[in-house]
């Protein structure tokens, strides 16, 4: 099958520091490809490329076929990449469909949509339709997002780039500030995204975590892609070994 | 867009009706703090039932608070995009002094319609122009709000004394002051209070339900997260900096037509007296909450109060006294009930 989203010797260079030595990425239709690797390999700043925040130095990314340069983030967002970020980045006084609906707010149709009125009932009711379909509960559509568990919160932020995403969603350490259960609400929508066939990438430390939600794992280290596993066939064992410099695949880079 | 087609079970559909309107209603701020402004009227209409509660002295409290009431409209954008701006009394002045100068010299006092809309519109253009000045400091420059509007405040207030070498324009259109200034519609609502009204109308309707609202909350909610959304947040701010600005234009406009002259000296604390407006109306000043209800009711409160306690015969002193208490009062009150929110 040919990758959805595929990176090939990306190089991204701070003053002589290399952040990225000809990285490679793959990521294929309808999977959730884990992105792993210890502190400093890379992995932050291969998304970051990838999801149009930086401009690699050399390398090329391929959406589908095509090769594609970036812009930017709202770039990438027009050809279907979003990322959620580590940071959630709602308006936490705005509600859960303010927040879904950020920066791409529906007018209402006629003379005062043109006034730049805003629909805030279709808004809201394609809201709930969305976090109903996503399995995402939340006590009140209408309270500020302030007032959502951290969990609630993370979700918001997934359920905003998967509304917009039509082909790959970045997800950052998603479930790091979050506590067993929440956690677990946040992978169960994580596969059904999946499900729904947007890639995911997702990028975690916590390997037992990455296995339960990854189809596949790519492992990078100082800069490169080292290691391709299908999540099913491996073990942390073999994933931290990757990451430290113990196994190394010929045919990764 | 795509979404994940799925049965969606009864729990989540719950969702769609919370706790209703009245709750909302309860949690939020401003029926509480009409409660505050409905006790006062009652209060003082019993304790002075000749004086206070007459359609001359309501006049008179719609009269006086309705020039702040502009200032302060401009103002509950600012604070809301999470900015102060310090300079809306200055410009004020300046404005009032651009536009009577125009007045001036299309005929003084004695001068037609067409000299007064001249005039007004230069008044608007100079507010409009401090405050993209304001905005412009703000978000190229990176000064922070209260040092940029801090300058502003000077610069404005001097440049108005240069111009007037320091002494009060006051040929000001008889037009204009018997009409705006004194006038009454239908013989009963002073058409200041009238313009001010249009005004809160019409910047109320936009903050609550248009894109350039939305943006206003998200931007003073989460900047960061407004830009990766790509909202062009600088752009935005001057944007509210400007009208701001082009309201305390308006400001100016209104108060030569109340005074029939420039006042340079009497708009020294206009812009604590409008942040106090805002913030007692339940707008943080970390931004990303507050409404323009809220503001009104929050500009009517301490306007009641004074008026009430004159009426009462306290000393004139006291009035800033208990003004300033409100002030403190209503934002401890605030932050009470948002600790117990939070806890909930």
């Amino acid at each position: 099958m040919e990758p959805l989203l595929e990176a090939r010797g990306i190089v991204k260079r701070y003053g002589h520091v290399y952040a990225l030595r000809e990285a490679a990425f793959s990521a294929y239709p309808g999977e959730v490809v884990a992105l792993v690797g210890d502190n400093g390999a890379g992995k932050s700043t291969l998304v970051k490329t990838l999801s149009g925040a930086l401009t690699p130095d050399a390398g090329e990314i391929r959406l589908e076929g095509t090769p594609l340069r970036l812009t930017g983030p709202l770039d990438a967002q027009r050809h279907g990449i979003e990322t959620v970020y580590q940071d959630l980045a709602l308006a936490p006084d705005l509600d859960a469909a303010a927040n879904l609906y950020l920066g791409r707010e529906l007018p209402r149709s006629g003379p005062l949509g043109m006034l730049g009125v805003l629909d805030r009932n279709e808004m809201r009711r394609r809201a709930v339709d969305t976090f109903g379909d996503l399995g995402i509960r939340l006590p009140d559509v209408a309270a500020p997002v302030r007032r959502l568990s951290g969990g609630q919160r993370q979700c918001v932020a997934v359920a905003r780039a998967v509304v917009w995403a039509s082909k790959v969603v970045f997800m950052d350490e998603p479930t790091a500030a979050l506590g067993v259960v929440q956690r677990r609400q946040v992978l169960d929508l994580i596969r059904r995204v999946r499900d729904g066939g947007v890639t995911v990438v997702l990028i975690s430390h916590n390997m037992p975590e990455v296995l339960a939600v990854a189809d596949r794992v790519e492992v990078l280290r100082l800069g490169r892609r080292v290691a391709r596993f299908t999540a099913a066939d491996t073990s942390v064992e073999e994933l931290v070994a990757a990451m430290t410099g113990g196994i190394e695949q010929e045919d990764a880079a | 867009m795509s979404t994940v087609r799925e049965p969606a079970t009864d729990e989540t559909l719950e969702q769609d009706v919370p706790d209703g309107r009245w709750a909302r209603l309860l949690r939020g701020n401003t029926l509480w703090t009409f409660l505050v402004l409905v006790v006062l009227a009652i209060g003082f209409s019993v304790a002075a039932p000749l004086a206070f509660a007459t359609p001359f002295n309501v006049r008179n409290i719609l009269a006086d608070s309705s020039i702040l009431l502009v200032l302060a409209i401009g103002m509950t954008y600012v604070i809301v995009s999470a900015g102060i701006d310090l300079s809306v009394g200055s410009v004020l002045v300046f404005s009032g002094v651009i536009a009577a100068n125009v007045m001036v010299s299309m005929g003084g006092v004695t001068a037609g319609w067409g000299g007064i809309a001249l005039g007004t519109l230069a008044g608007l253009a100079a507010g409009f122009a401090w405050g993209v000045l304001n905005g412009v400091l703000v978000t190229k420059a990176r000064v922070p709000p209260l040092i940029a509007t801090l300058g502003t405040l000077g610069m404005a207030l001097g440049l108005a004394q240069v111009i007037t070498g320091g002494s009060d324009v006051s040929r000001v259109p008889s037009r204009l002051s018997n009409l705006i200034g004194y006038g009454l519609a239908l013989g009963q609502v002073p058409w200041l209070a009238i313009v001010a009204a249009l005004i809160t109308v019409v910047f109320a309707l936009i903050l609550a339900f248009t894109r350039f609202g939305r943006h206003t909350y998200a931007t003073g909610s989460n900047a960061e997260a407004a830009r990766r959304v790509g909202i062009a947040v600088d752009r935005h701010l001057i944007k509210v900096y400007a009208l701001s600005g082009t309201l305390a234009g308006a400001a100016g406009v209104l108060s030569l037509a109340r005074f029939s002259t420039t006042t340079i000296a009497g708009h020294a604390f206009d812009n604590l007296s409008a942040i106090a407006g805002v913030v007692i109306g339940g707008a943080s000043l970390f931004g990303g909450v507050g409404t323009i209800a809220g503001t009104v009711i929050g500009v009517l409160i301490p306007g009641v109060l004074r008026n009430g306690l004159i009426i009462l015969g306290a000393q004139r002193f006291w009035l800033d006294v208990a003004v300033g208490a409100v002030l403190v009062l209503a934002v401890m009150f605030d932050q009470v009930r948002r600790r117990a929110r939070e806890r909930e």
